[in-house]
């Protein structure tokens, strides 16, 4: 009857449809378009809740599992377990239900499935209705490397704070990364959520830092081992040889200050000019302090940064990892000191380890990796790891040089302790001094064998229950880099 | 002869079978929902589901059958959208009790059925007493009166009670109840009351001032002291959502009544200064706006307004993606009270944007039913009646849905049919069938009307 108000109230029903489509515009642009960067906010609980229920791949050393997921009757459906639990937690890093760290975070995608290059296998999983399994990351780690490292540590005693790297030097493989004291990643996985916070605050609230991968994660001043280094630079940039003569007095007046420098225990090195094999033998500091003086600032910046130093992240399949420094100006009293590893530089073991990889890799510098090949849960691979070169440190002719003096080190110098019978073993120690109420770092790097390089080392022994006197980098460190070179070398 | 042959262009049928199919479908989804979430939570179907499919289908069944006696007319979609969104919601509301650990007996999903058994008894109870709307509009002032009163009461002492930091609650004994969801009904029918009465002298009497048609004071006074009176209770009150509502409600219907633009110039003006002002001066009111611009700011924080609920619901709606994780494998539990306001955040993520988008259709087919109502009718009381009371389902989805999907800041209400609340469920029942009892009227064949329409003419007439 009356037609009045029906135009205010076909208005009115426009307006009602242009809300409404606000609102499914908007759910949308929430559900569809935002969804990815909203998953991947840490705090969203969701994705971790649902990485909890899902079989999650496996992390393996060789054939043994290291960190694999099992069904469990609880909240979840699969508990993560770590059979090795301390040993290769460095490496493995833990899952919790609060946070995820080492190959557990940086290959959480394969592991949890969600991967794009595990898509085909998501795909067969939701057309059995089968639930979908993420894939297995198989680690570049030798368990007998590992082990020996394990090991060594565990004869040094309790209260020992320790990390040891093995590298494959032709590939920048890792056979092995290990760190003390470590931490048992069951516990943090546990489903008992108070009981893993717990856990995990007294982890952090722990001195001796145990949640520290130090093999990447500390710096410390290299010491002698940094000697490598030096005679790299003199070797290429001043032409030196291992005949060339050196200072061999007991003590050295620094320029520009009255500070004088001393050898250990003030002794000479065994003449007032002697060849570098023997300054390097007997680790002599005024010998390599003088070299340090005669090259310049940039020569032994650029050597040092050829192996690795200064260059962030050349580890990019494990978080975290620490850069190695040398120091960015120096006086030349303070280039003599850091020609010798001591006032600001600071290596982490990995890099350390890198120098000896890359002499016994005739100069070249592979970038180390710790992730293999990852595969899919029926085991297929689906990607595989190429060894690639970081850089070219020295020529192959400074390498052999250097390798001879290493070699000599362990035959008849500082570095006896590493030798292996009927295996030629190149390698140097190191003794860094911190403060005075501290006790030194011990350092040993090296590779084996010398004349066809198998395995390159590296073992910092940041503080243990040793005598003070006692301290020295052959003594703590050599036997455990020599375990580990003979688990690779006699398998 | 005449009346038939002018009946053939515009008689509706009466489509009683066709409700009776949709009807069906909305008790698949309702049953089917209860039983899916048995199957997704607890691994089996629940043992109640002959006893509650039962129950459900008994209630919207019984309604059907009286629609079919009392209303034969009216508009067919409707039941079914309403039943469909309630037995969803019911099935979500289960589904939340679960992951609280309540066991089949206890917890809301029992509660929310009983209050839907209420409801369904009030919307028949509406339709079997209420054989026309325009009896209704003898009591403009009565229902204006009345939903005052109703705003007041939680502010009294002794029965209202302060839940959340908003006062709308009432409890006597063991029942609580917001009296706030019954006042926005007889709020539509006392605006409605007098807008039919007063539009000619509102749209044409008065000043124009700045090319707006200003009324005359006398004739806006009586609607204008009203609507202060209830905004000034919910500002009070912290109802932020509810003085939304009733805000944009009395704008629409000053806008149909008068058929003037202005009104909506002159009330988006309003609202805009009334927006600005509330988010500086208060403080309840500038947090929700700070929570809307940056929520993840305000996550987990252990100081000042937190986002948790919001953030939560959008975790979980970005969680669920496309088509939803499926019952029993999200967290919908995660969001704070997620079986009333956020209970599309829970949807969202377990049933996923599918979903969301189709109970978004659903509301927007109930606004446009009952828009079409309005717009068929053959009474201004009916039309102004049903425009408003489509115009609050319209308002109160955006509000909600636009506040938990963060297209608008926060404010709360409850998402008709599918949230947990007795009050707010009775209400819009009793307003779907309002609803129907206007569209009944409106689709019934003119010969019957032409008779008893001109009596009944009279008698508003002769209404104070």
């Amino acid at each position: 009857m009356t037609a009045g108000m029906n135009r205010p109230i076909r208005t009115l029903s426009v307006f009602c449809l242009l809300l409404f489509v606000a609102l499914m515009l908007n759910a949308t642009y929430l559900q569809y378009f935002k969804s990815k960067s909203l998953n991947d906010d840490p705090r969203n609980r969701r994705v971790i809740q649902a990485a909890f229920s899902r079989q999650r791949g496996a992390i393996l050393a060789g054939k043994t599992a290291v960190a694999h997921s099992v069904p469990s009757n609880d909240q979840f459906k699969f508990q993560r377990t770590y059979p090795k639990g301390p040993e290769y937690a460095p490496l493995t890093g833990y899952f919790s239900y609060y946070s995820q760290t080492g190959i557990e975070h940086s290959q959480n995608e394969v592991l949890s499935g969600d991967d794009s290059r595990l898509f085909v296998t998501r795909l067969v999983d939701l057309v059995n209705n089968s639930d979908p399994k993420g894939g297995n990351v198989e680690l570049t780690v030798d368990p007998k490397v590992q082990d020996a490292a394990w090991n060594g540590f565990k004869q040094l005693g309790s209260g020992l704070q320790a990390a040891a790297v093995a590298i494959e030097p032709s590939t920048g493989r890792i056979l092995a990364m290990a760190s003390t004291p470590s931490f048992d990643p069951n516990v943090l996985a546990d489903h008992d959520l108070t009981a893993s916070t717990k856990a995990y605050d007294k982890l952090l609230k722990d001195d001796s830092q145990p949640l520290l991968n130090r093999a990447i994660q500390t710096t410390l001043p290299p010491g002698s081992t940094f000697k490598l280094v030096t005679s790299a630079a003199a070797m290429e940039d001043l032409g030196m040889t291992p005949d060339s003569k050196v200072n061999g007095n007991s003590s050295l007046k620094l320029p520009q200050t009255t500070h004088v420098l001393h050898n250990e225990n003030n002794e000479s090195c065994g003449g007032n000019k002697v060849t570098m094999t023997q300054a390097l033998d007997r680790s002599c500091n005024v010998a390599f302090a003088d070299i340090g003086l005669k090259l310049t600032d940039a020569q032994l910046r650029a050597q040092a940064e050829k192996f690795g130093f200064d260059q962030s992240q050349y580890l990019t399949d494990l978080p975290g990892q620490a850069t190695s420094r040398f120091p960015k100006v120096l006086t030349p009293p303070l280039r003599a000191l850091s020609a010798i590893g001591q006032y600001e530089v600071a290596a982490t073991p990995l890099q350390m380890a890198m120098v000896s990889a890359g002499i016994a890799n005739h100069g070249v510098v592979m970038k180390p990796y710790v992730v293999d090949r990852v595969t899919s849960a029926d085991l297929d691979v689906l990607d595989q790891t190429k060894p690639s070169e970081l850089s070219t440190a020295v020529s192959a002719k400074t390498a052999g040089m250097l390798t001879e003096m290493m070699t000599s080190v362990v035959d008849q110098g500082t570095g006896t302790p590493a030798k292996i019978p009927g295996v030629k073993v190149a390698g140097k120690t190191g003794t860094a001094q911190s403060t005075a109420e501290r006790p030194p770092y011990a350092w040993f790097t090296g590779f084996a064998p010398a004349d066809n390089p198998k395995v390159a080392v590296a073992v910092l022994v940041q503080s243990s229950n040793t005598d003070r006197s006692e301290i020295a980098g052959g003594a703590l460190a050599g036997p455990i880099a020599k375990a580990m070179m003979e688990a690779v070398i006699n398998p | 002869m005449s009346a038939q042959t002018w009946a053939r262009e515009f008689v509706h049928r009466q489509r009683r079978g066709a409700e009776l199919f949709l009807l069906i479908l909305s008790l698949v989804v309702g049953i089917g929902g209860y039983a899916a979430v048995g199957i997704g939570v607890e691994q089996k179907v629940p043992a109640d589901i002959v006893g509650y499919g039962g129950w459900l289908a008994v209630l919207i069944i019984g309604a059907h059958i009286v629609v079919r006696f009392v209303a034969p007319y009216a508009d067919p979609v409707l039941l079914p959208l309403v039943a469909m969104l309630n037995g969803l919601g019911l099935a979500v509301i289960r589904r939340l009790d679960l992951a609280a650990g309540a066991t089949q007996n206890d917890g809301f999903a029992k509660q929310q059925l009983i209050w839907m058994t209420l409801g369904v008894v009030l919307f028949a109870g509406t339709l079997i007493g209420l054989r026309d709307h325009r009896i209704m509009q003898r009591f403009t002032y009565t229902s204006g009166l009345a939903a005052v009163v109703l705003l007041l009461l939680p502010m009294l002492p002794g029965i209202g009670k302060d839940i959340n930091g908003a006062r709308i609650w009432i409890h006597v004994g063991p029942l609580s109840f917001q009296p706030g969801e019954l006042a926005k009904v007889l709020l539509v029918i006392a605006f409605a009351g007098y807008l039919v009465l007063h539009r000619d002298a509102l749209a044409l009497a008065g000043r124009r001032v700045a090319g707006i048609d200003l009324p005359r004071g006398r004739d806006l006074g009586p609607i204008l002291a009203m609507w202060l009176i209830s905004l000034m209770i919910l500002v009070r009150q912290s109802d932020l959502g509810s003085s939304l509502l009733f805000f944009g409600l009395f704008v629409i219907m000053l806008y149909v009544a008068t058929e003037r633009r202005g009104w909506i110039i002159v009330g988006g003006g309003l609202f805009l200064v009334g927006a600005v002002a509330a988010a500086k001066l208060i403080s309840h009111v500038s947090a929700r706006v700070d929570i809307w611009l940056h929520p993840f700011n305000h996550y987990q924080t252990t100081a000042g307004p937190h986002s948790d609920q919001l953030v939560e619901s959008m975790f979980g709606m970005a969680w669920g993606g496309l088509l939803g994780r499926g019952f029993g494998n999200g967290s919908p539990y995660r969001i704070s009270y997620a079986n009333s306001d956020f209970i599309i955040g829970a949807i969202g993520e377990e049933l996923g944007l599918a979903t969301v988008l189709a109970v978004i259709l659903c509301y927007g087919l109930i606004v446009e039913r009952g828009l079409r109502t309005a717009i068929i009718c053959r009474d201004d009381f009916g039309k102004l009646l049903s425009v408003g009371l489509a115009s609050s389902f319209a308002l109160q989805v955006f509000v909600v849905v636009g506040g938990v999907t963060r297209l608008i800041p926060l404010t709360g209400l409850t998402t008709p049919f599918l949230s947990y609340g007795g009050s707010s469920l009775v209400a819009n029942w009793v307003i779907v069938a309002l609803l129907l009892r206007i569209s009944d009227q409106a689709r019934r064949p003119l010969p019957d009307l032409s008779f008893s329409a001109s009596d009944e003419a009279t008698q508003v007439v002769k209404l104070p």
